[in-house]
């Protein structure tokens, strides 16, 4: 790991107090600067928190919204609660994996700008059918709203 | 921040800023909730803000300053429940609600209702008789309404710890201080019949009483906003739009108990829920609302947030405290209960949102008040995330007992896209209502006792309403995924017999099933319910169990007669273009993607159903209604 990058995750620890029962909260501020857990990281809390590398790896591969895999520019999640599947929320999501490509087993596209994942309720169930682009809500979607966010956001990013 | 330090201090406080918010001239409420925000109900709050600037208005934002007269208040409130019409905008004192609500209406709004006086019809809720309503109370959907727990959801500015103790707020904490012993309240709240309304239905007094027995000098009060319901929002609303008081009905659990530490445990798919909490707490701390010495009445609380990480298991207690520690998040056996060995092995009250938001009304306007509302035993209120396919999709709250055909037909507006088939109540873990030829659900009582009887539960709250074009079969298989999913793998019924099941039921909408597959479910249903570790696994097979008790036939349809009736499973059903109807305009045909349509100019097309993966594109798309499922 750079020098930078060691700088970061004691900043992250200390802001914690390198307290062991903190360790999810600990987790989660890493994966909000990386958008997913690098190795290296898991490793060097490991140490600090005097936690066995095994329970790190235990409580990060539990919980869903941790990831050790790299993710792509634009987080694309589609809402599959009940009232986003009864307003026909499948539809969106099998759209959104034709026009980029992606599936279930491979949800990052090469190119690393786009990732599309399913996500249990969102709450936002007015809005149904709902899906999040980086944490922002986008209402009532259709197959055909899914092509033009996708066409907007390479836009934007092309920028 | 001035602090407020004693009893006396926050009465004044109280007069102060409610003569505050009664001098102002009107007072204009942007809804922050979620589904407005989504909506841009931050963009109209910018730009109403901006306007009034603009034109000299004296527009008001925070209550701590002093009154001015004149002026106009504006604020960005909590979740005002008629998610399906945001972005809302509610307009005090005269109770006019606008719905969707645009950016470019906003200089109208200033022109017309704030500077005149005048309703903008065009804005205003109209029903679907084209039936306008000016005022919010009188629209339907409100008008049934009863609320105790989201009281001040939608009305309050959810960041302003002012506005709360303007509508009386601390002070049920004062009075639990100084007025009552932890007996006396435990003994209120006992009193009330409140019952915990994360699903279970525990007596919230008893579980106070046995923590307060524990000699532990060391407890804990712990907030389960794990709300992982699919289909529900109740919780996230109250710790959206009105934070304070959460943090209020966990003080008076502290007191009640003799704790002094509190946590909140928040799903992380709610991140405005986790801001607006997060305030609040700061708020109430830089106040000394929060902290050592509250009110100078010796007795010391604080709390702290704790984010989930994506483990829907983690609403289980024992999970949820293993999860606040550091672990995985996988339940244990009981006993030892929570009450006796929660959170860090110590003594813990777990209380659901909705609980302790219920809490702050009972102590300011005692039991006897609180039991007006709801049947014997189930006394008060329940909020409910009404969702699926009904007219409008919002949060509401009605008296316990309220009849399921009021909250869709009254309440709902009833049915969108269909006729009525059921509800899905209680999420993953509860059942299914319906209307057949022996059972009539519209006509049940919601309260713990009578869905219980009928083999469903009130759950969280969420209510799912499904029409006609519904399948059952697909809702029973789309549970068991569910849990399936957010099965932890601790025990092995759960583990392993959620999967078998969810097998059984794709098998079923694949048309791979037979009878067996309907026996070989009931079965495993009866060995998961009875030997799973926890509730997840308890309550996994009930959605099948009640589907297949009630729309058995649908059941029956997939497995003998190879049908979807509900022509939702793709692998029973064909597309077919019914030849009278058709025109031949080729529409569907250039729209089919995987060419798989076939005719000539102005004759009736066909498809081939080889080639059909019936994804339904040219049914959507045929403006003469001919393309249905066989």
């Amino acid at each position: 790991m750079k020098k930078e990058e060691i700088k970061k995750l004691d900043e992250i620890l200390q802001a914690h107090d390198y307290n062991p029962s903190l360790v999810i909260a600990v987790m989660q501020d890493i994966q909000k600067e990386y958008h997913y857990l690098p190795k290296e990281s898991l490793t060097y809390i490991s140490k600090a928190l005097k936690l066995p590398e095994a329970k790190i790896y235990g409580v990060a591969t539990f919980y869903e919204n941790f990831s050790l895999d790299a993710k792509g520019k634009y987080i694309i999640k589609i809402c599959d609660g009940t009232a986003c599947h009864v307003r026909k929320s499948v539809p969106v999501l099998e759209e959104f994996r034709k026009i980029l490509g992606v599936s279930e087993e491979k949800p990052t596209t090469d190119d690393m700008m786009f990732t599309v994942e399913t996500v249990s309720c969102l709450g936002a169930c007015g809005l149904a059918p709902a899906c999040t682009v980086n944490d922002e809500v986008h209402p009532a979607m259709t197959p055909e709203k899914a092509r033009e966010l996708i066409k907007e956001l390479k836009e934007e990013s092309a920028k | 921040m001035m602090k407020i330090r004693t009893r006396e201090e926050l009465n004044q406080k109280y007069r102060e800023y409610s003569r505050s918010l009664k001098s102002q001239k009107k007072q204009i409420l942007v809804c922050g909730g979620t589904g407005c925000v989504a909506g841009g109900s931050l963009k109209i709050y910018a730009r109403l803000q901006q306007l009034m600037l603009e034109q000299g208005i004296n527009c008001v934002v925070q209550l701590e300053k002093e009154p001015e007269h004149n002026s106009v208040g504006i604020k960005k409130s909590g979740c005002h429940g008629f998610c399906e019409k945001g972005p809302l905008l509610r307009i005090e004192p005269s109770g006019i609600l606008y719905t969707k609500v645009k950016v470019e209406d906003c200089e109208e709004i200033i022109e017309k209702t704030i500077v005149g006086d005048e309703v903008i019809d065009r804005l205003v809720y109209h029903d679907l008789d084209g039936k306008a309503y000016d005022k919010q109370d009188e629209i339907p959907f409100y008008k049934n309404q009863t609320r105790i727990a989201l009281e001040h959801c939608g009305k309050i500015n959810a960041e302003s710890i002012a506005e709360y103790i303007a509508e009386g707020g601390y002070q049920a904490v004062a009075k639990a201080l100084f007025d009552m012993t932890p007996e006396e309240i435990i003994e209120q709240i006992t009193e009330s019949s409140l019952r915990g309304r994360g699903g279970g239905g525990f007596p919230t007094g008893r579980k106070w009483a046995s923590v307060l027995r524990q000699t532990e000098p060391e407890k804990y009060v712990v907030c389960n906003g794990d709300e992982g319901d699919p289909g529900a929002f109740m919780d996230r609303s109250m710790m959206e739009g009105d934070p304070h008081k959460v943090i209020e009905g966990m003080i008076i659990a502290g007191i009640a108990t003799k704790a002094h530490h509190g946590y909140i445990y928040v799903r992380a798919e709610y991140p405005l829920a986790v801001e607006r909490l997060k305030i609040a707490i700061e708020k109430a701390t830089a106040r000394g609302l929060l902290g050592k010495n509250i009110l100078n009445s010796g007795f010391d609380f604080d709390i702290k947030i704790s984010q989930g990480a994506g483990a829907f298991v983690c609403g289980e207690g024992s999970a949820l405290t293993s999860s606040i520690e550091g672990n995985r998040g996988m339940p244990r056996v009981k006993p030892p209960r929570t009450v006796e060995h929660g959170l860090f092995d110590k003594p813990t009250v777990l209380n659901n949102v909705e609980t302790f938001c219920n809490v702050p009304p009972i102590i300011n306007k005692g039991a006897d008040w609180y039991k007006q509302y709801g049947p014997e035993g189930n006394h008060g209120t329940k909020a409910f995330a009404l969702t699926g396919n009904v007219v409008n999709t919002g949060l509401i709250e009605v008296p316990m007992g309220t009849k399921l055909r009021e909250v869709i037909f009254d309440i709902g507006g009833g049915v969108k896209g269909g006729e009525f088939k059921g509800v899905q109540i209680g999420g993953p873990s509860g059942g299914c209502l319906c209307v057949s030829a022996t059972e009539n659900h519209l006509d049940l009582n919601m309260d713990f006792d009578s869905l219980k009887k009928v083999g469903a539960m009130i759950g969280s709250g969420g209510l799912v309403v499904m029409n006609n074009s519904n399948c059952m079969v697909e809702v029973a298989r789309f549970f068991m995924q569910f849990t399936q999913n957010e099965s932890c793998g601790k025990c092995v019924p759960c583990r392993e017999g959620t999967k078998r099941m969810l097998e059984l039921l794709t098998d079923i909408t694949e048309g791979r099933g037979t009878l067996e597959h309907i026996t070989m479910l009931e079965e495993l249903a009866d060995t998961i319910s009875h030997t799973a570790l926890c509730g997840l696994g308890k309550t996994a097979a009930s959605p099948v169990v009640s589907t297949l008790k009630y729309f058995r036939d649908e059941y029956i349809a997939h497995v003998v007669d190879h049908k979807c009736p509900a022509g939702q499973c793709k692998a029973l059903v064909n597309l077919v273009i019914d030849p009278d109807k058709c025109k031949g305009c080729t529409k569907c045909a250039r729209m089919c993607p995987v060419n798989a349509i076939t005719g000539e100019v102005k004759k009736p097309h066909t498809i081939d159903a080889s080639k059909c993966i019936k994804c339904g594109t040219c049914m959507d798309g045929c403006k003469f209604g001919a393309i249905s499922y066989e």
